[in-house]
């Protein structure tokens, strides 16, 4: 649930077809320290599926993946954890 | 008293903010109302579009090369300094000459760096086509180059999206005329789960990759590479060998941006999507490559964000509120060997739209090359 979860960062990819949500996670979570949760918000529906493939191949945790209630996008977010 | 707009940059969008302002507001400059400078840190302008041909020996920097008096109307005074510090408590830049110069309204449009030290071994292991050094060093090797395995790895962020995959398909097409093409192993890495972030381009670029034999890994991040055994290694747990490798490192925004507190972690600046202003800053506007905004840091991003960021400046010159909003737009050409290319163009809430790849875009690519300096003049 995205009301329990502290988050660290948001960032918001709306709107972003080039470099796109996955990327500017990709950046984002570089960036990060380990242990801190980045949320990114998202207008692709394609984020909901290919975020959290890359977060389990790189082997970080998914916080949560839901459609926002207050519009047509996606709430996700991502703990770094190594 | 004259109201005093200074541009912080004299690449593609600095130049093209203050030419368009100097010219819509020719009598007011004149009388002395409102003064314009630019402040850059070099007096040359390099047309950076030209290191992808350059690499290729296609291209020679010094063709691409202009003095920036040289694009500048009359009515912009040219400034060439580094920029030291931007105080926005006080509206007052610091150069490295020691000068102080205030402002009323700031634009800032200093760009976006390459980062070798990134990634641990990246700077002594890799080559580049991102710096003009780096396009002539890295021409020398492929010319030479008889066999052997070329690796191309792409970091985040980084500018011009496109230019990684147009270098492979004109490598690719480099060795076929050589004839060698069957000793030469391309190996064209991406950072997510398909070749190009933008999914057309991905699209339209698999079937080509796979009819000429181009191969590829995907979820591909650089964690260090081993210059003395030369392999890359990436966070997803994957070592690559190569003979040449040709990286895109993670890029940053400038020096002064990160020293004057005024960017993220990464050295953007927070910008407000449609009106172009940095975050709390009502007098400062920021375009191109030194934004925070996802999304393509491209020269014709910052040419669509230099119309409302003039527009708007001068709006609030002569009193009206800035009325222009930004609406995302960007343009690439996409090169899909020597003679053949595409386009691609989207916005916030446009999804981008794929065009089969024709010798005539090409053309018009590379006329494009030779009209940005009308361009960058506001010509165009
Ligand atoms: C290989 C390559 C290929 C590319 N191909 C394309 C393409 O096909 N299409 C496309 O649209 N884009 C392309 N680009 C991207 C394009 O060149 C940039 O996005 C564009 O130049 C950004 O403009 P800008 O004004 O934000 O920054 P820049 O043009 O980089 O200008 C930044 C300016 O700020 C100045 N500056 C920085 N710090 C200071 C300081 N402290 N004090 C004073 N001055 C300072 C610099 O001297 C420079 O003049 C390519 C880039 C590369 C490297």
């Amino acid at each position: 649930m995205s009301d329990l979860a502290q988050v660290d960062k948001t960032v918001d990819a709306r709107g972003s077809y080039c470099p796109g949500p996955l990327m500017e996670l990709i950046k984002t979570v570089k960036a990060a320290s380990v242990g801190q949760v980045i949320e990114v918000l998202s207008s692709d529906q394609g984020s909901a599926k290919d975020i959290p493939e890359w977060v389990k191949k790189v082997g970080h945790e998914l916080i949560y993946n839901e459609k926002a209630q207050d519009g047509d996008y996606w709430r996700i977010a991502v703990k770094k954890v190594k | 008293m004259s109201k005093d707009v200074v541009i912080l940059g004299g690449g593609t969008g600095g130049t093209m903010v203050a030419n368009h302002i100097a010219r819509t507001m020719r009598n007011e400059v004149r009388s002395g109302e409102i003064t314009i400078t630019q402040i850059t840190s070099s007096d040359k302008h390099i047309y950076q579009p030209s290191f992808l041909f350059v690499a290729i020996n296609h291209a020679r920097v010094q063709d691409y090369t202009r003095s920036q008096k040289s694009l500048l109307s009359t009515g912009v005074n040219l400034v060439v300094d580094t920029a030291t510090k931007i105080d926005a408590a006080s509206n007052t830049i610091t150069l490295q000459s020691g000068k102080t110069v205030s402002y009323d309204i700031l634009v800032i449009a200093t760009g976006a760096y390459p980062d070798f030290s990134s990634v641990p071994g990246l700077a002594e292991a890799a080559d580049n086509f991102y710096t003009p050094e780096g396009a002539e060093k890295l021409r020398d090797k492929l010319l030479s180059f008889e066999g052997g395995k070329i690796v191309i790895t792409i970091d985040v962020p980084h500018k011009c999206p496109v230019a990684p995959m147009e270098l492979v398909f004109m490598l690719d097409d480099l060795y076929r005329r050589k004839g060698i093409r069957d000793k030469v192993d391309l190996l064209y890495t991406y950072p997510i789960g398909r070749l190009h972030s933008l999914e057309p381009c991905a699209n339209w670029a698999a079937p080509k990759f796979e009819e000429l034999g181009i191969n590829s890994e995907i979820f591909f991040n650089v964690e260090s590479v081993d210059p003395d055994k030369k392999v890359v290694k990436t966070v997803e747990g994957s070592e690559v060998p190569f003979d040449i490798l040709i990286s895109i490192p993670a890029h940053r925004g400038a020096k002064v941006i990160q020293e004057s507190g005024l960017g993220d972690e990464g050295g953007f600046i927070p910008t407000n999507r449609h009106l172009l202003k940095a975050e709390g800053h009502d007098n400062i506007y920021v375009l191109g490559d030194a934004t925070n905004l996802p999304i393509s840091k491209a020269g014709s991003t910052a040419h669509y964000e230099a119309d409302v960021v003039a527009e708007n400046i001068i709006s609030e010159l002569r009193g009206l509120p800035p009325s222009h909003y930004y609406d995302g737009k960007v343009f690439c050409f996409v090169e899909a060997g020597l003679d053949s290319a595409t386009y691609i163009t989207f916005s916030y809430d446009k999804p981008p739209a794929p065009v089969p790849d024709s010798e005539m875009i090409h053309w018009f690519k590379l006329a494009f090359n030779e009209m940005y300096w009308l361009s960058v003049r506001g010509m165009l």
